[in-house]
């Protein structure tokens, strides 16, 4: 019986590479999103929501409910969920709308 | 490809799921030239769904029923000369003349490239699926709480899981999907949490009786869960989320038929995430904006009126799978390729031959499935009682962070009786998800289940997906065509 996906699909990923969450490094397999990867290393909430400040992270995994946004390389409301993770990817968990730095 | 590069296309299909790939393949393979477009980099649509290339799967099809099927149209595909548009993100479609219709896309994994493609064709298959159909309850919210569907997907392409020990719950036949996947996977499942019963499907003996596969896919199902040991609680929901900042636990209660919870029954179960889903939603804001007939399926959803040949109420346009109600990637598969026959017939000038051999056997078993569909979606719908499950302090709408008590207060205070007053009261389905997430939720609470149904929830959206400004503005710029990239 297999312990893990990987083992279910007899995956045999590339090199695992190196993305970092809030400073943290995080180990991504390519092929993976982002949303993948934060998975993978136990992180399910990278966003803090615009009114009560709460944590949310993937919900829909396809792309449809805009809950995994993330500031990825410093660009805000990124959809993690679809994103490829790069190696050296920066993501920060974002704050609200993630336009703070603009004072709106 | 058509013969030069400003000739529209014969066929555009817009989703590379199971309907949109036979649908194009079987159009091509009588000679139209088509263009096929996905917002996804990666041909399979949901169902379908499988790791990146460089994931190195060497079994993907432990993921997933009737994986030959995917691969037999896969390789006619590669063998076509069909123009590939894959990330490509479809936002709107318009008719440009009589007979040609221009598909507005935007690029990048999450439509972030901000370069516009328009593609255009003399006539549209819209094969665009569906999404997951959610209903709030107290703590749904909580990292750790994700969609049935999401946890699905997510296992599908990025082979991860959210958690260890992970509640399936909800409604409908995805859940034991769900929950056989992330068994084999490695997760332990401690409960399957179904708020229907099954006896809704023995109403309908003789549906299921001719639908002999999806029986088997059932059993397939219900070994996998009885070898792992999880646990079937029907007519039960679960009617609360433990934890602040991580799923620990869930409440599950039993429910009456009306899905109404029975106080006294709660019962604690520790996990460290839910997956969760009420059925699924037909895809279908390009075709409202296009004018397409709606009618409401079975299970409280609007999906496409659709002609005996799957062509939508707006001629020209044609649509198959899920956007003609909820049935499966099977259904979809067929109701793909009787498109596609029924397209290339009426561009070739030809009548359609309805006693022709594949069309009619591709029509009956259309029709079989579909009333299997029916039966089922019938068995799943959201019964009125769900909402006494809401605290006031339940939030609703996701994106917006409106909860319970601010849209019943629209309700009761301000008179708000339909899902549109609600939201310009309250902005509940205002956010980024344009109400897909909370539609449902919001219109059974503005209309207070007063007739015990799901009300209609608001399903035009003139641009189906967020637009860069910068993507908007450069359509005034002088026309290129654009060239697929397979």
């Amino acid at each position: 019986m297999a312990r893990t996906p990987g083992e279910l699909v007899g995956a045999r990923p590339g090199t695992p590479f190196e993305i970092t969450v809030d400073g943290r490094t995080v180990t991504a397999m390519p092929g993976q999103s982002i949303a993948a990867a934060l998975w993978g290393a136990g992180i399910l909430a990278w966003r803090t929501t615009r009114n009560t400040g709460r944590p949310r992270g993937a919900f829909c995994g396809i792309g449809q409910c805009y809950d995994c946004l993330a500031t990825v390389n410093g660009e805000p409301n990124r959809r993690a969920c679809l994103l490829p993770a790069r190696p050296g990817d920066a993501i920060t968990t974002q704050e609200g709308h993630g336009h703070a730095g603009l004072g709106v | 490809m058509p013969d030069s590069a400003s000739e529209p296309y014969d066929l555009a299909v817009i989703g590379a799921g199971h309907a949109g790939l036979a649908g194009a393949v079987a159009a091509s393979e009588r000679g139209l030239s088509v263009a096929l477009l996905d917002a996804s980099g990666q041909l399979g649509g949901q169902f379908y769904r499988h790791p990146a290339p460089a994931l190195g799967a060497v079994r993907p099809q432990a993921l997933h029923h009737d994986w030959a099927a995917f691969d037999g149209l896969r390789r006619r595909l590669e063998k076509s000369d069909v123009g590939q548009f894959l990330g490509h993100h479809v936002w709107s479609v318009v008719r440009e003349s009589g007979e040609q219709w221009a598909v507005h896309a935007v690029t990048g994994a999450d439509g972030g490239d901000e370069r516009p493609v328009r593609v255009r064709a003399r006539a549209l298959l819209l094969a665009t699926g569906a999404y997951e159909r959610h209903l709030p309850f107290p703590g749904w919210t909580v990292p750790g709480v994700v969609g049935a569907g999401g946890a699905q997907a997510m296992l599908k392409s990025g082979l991860v899981l959210p958690g260890r020990r992970i509640v399936v719950a909800g409604s409908g036949p995805l859940l034991l999907a769900v929950a056989s996947s992330l068994t084999a996977a490695g997760a332990r499942v401690p409960a399957v949490v179904e708020a229907s019963g099954y006896l809704g499907y023995a109403r309908r003996p003789h549906v299921l009786a001719v639908n002999p596969r999806k029986l088997a896919e059932a059993a397939v199902h219900a070994s996998a869960l009885l070898r792992h040991r999880v646990r079937l609680r029907t007519r039960s929901a679960v009617t609360e989320v433990h934890g602040t900042d991580r799923v620990e636990a869930v409440t599950v209660a039993r429910v009456d038929p009306r899905w109404r919870p029975v106080p006294g029954t709660g019962r604690r179960i520790a996990c460290d995430a839910l997956a969760v889903g009420h059925g699924l939603v037909p895809q279908i804001d390009l075709a409202t904006s296009l004018g397409c007939a709606t009618r409401r399926a079975p299970d409280a959803t609007t999906s496409l009126v659709l002609d005996d040949l799957q062509q939508t109420s707006v001629p020209g346009v044609w649509a198959a799978g899920e956007t003609g109600g909820i049935g499966g990637a099977q259904l979809a598969g067929v109701e793909g390729e009787l498109a596609g026959l029924a397209v290339a017939a009426r561009l070739h000038g030809k009548p359609f031959l309805t006693e022709h051999g594949r069309a009619r056997t591709l029509r009956r078993r259309r029709d079989r499935m579909r009333a299997f569909a029916d039966a089922m979606a019938a068995a799943h719908t959201p019964g009125p009682g769900w909402s006494e499950w809401l605290t006031d302090d339940t939030d609703v709408c996701r994106c917006e962070e409106v909860t319970a008590g601010r849209i019943r207060e629209a309700v009761t205070d301000f008179g708000a009786r339909d899902a549109r007053t609600a939201k310009l009261l309250t902005r509940a389905g205002m956010g980024w998800c344009q109400g897909r997430v909370c539609g449902t939720a919001v219109a059974c609470l503005a209309a207070r289940g007063d007739d015990g149904t799901v009300p209609p929830s608001v399903e035009r959206r003139p641009l189906a997906v967020p637009v860069p400004l910068g993507a908007l503005a450069s359509l005034d710029e002088p026309d290129e065509p654009d060239e697929p990239d397979g």
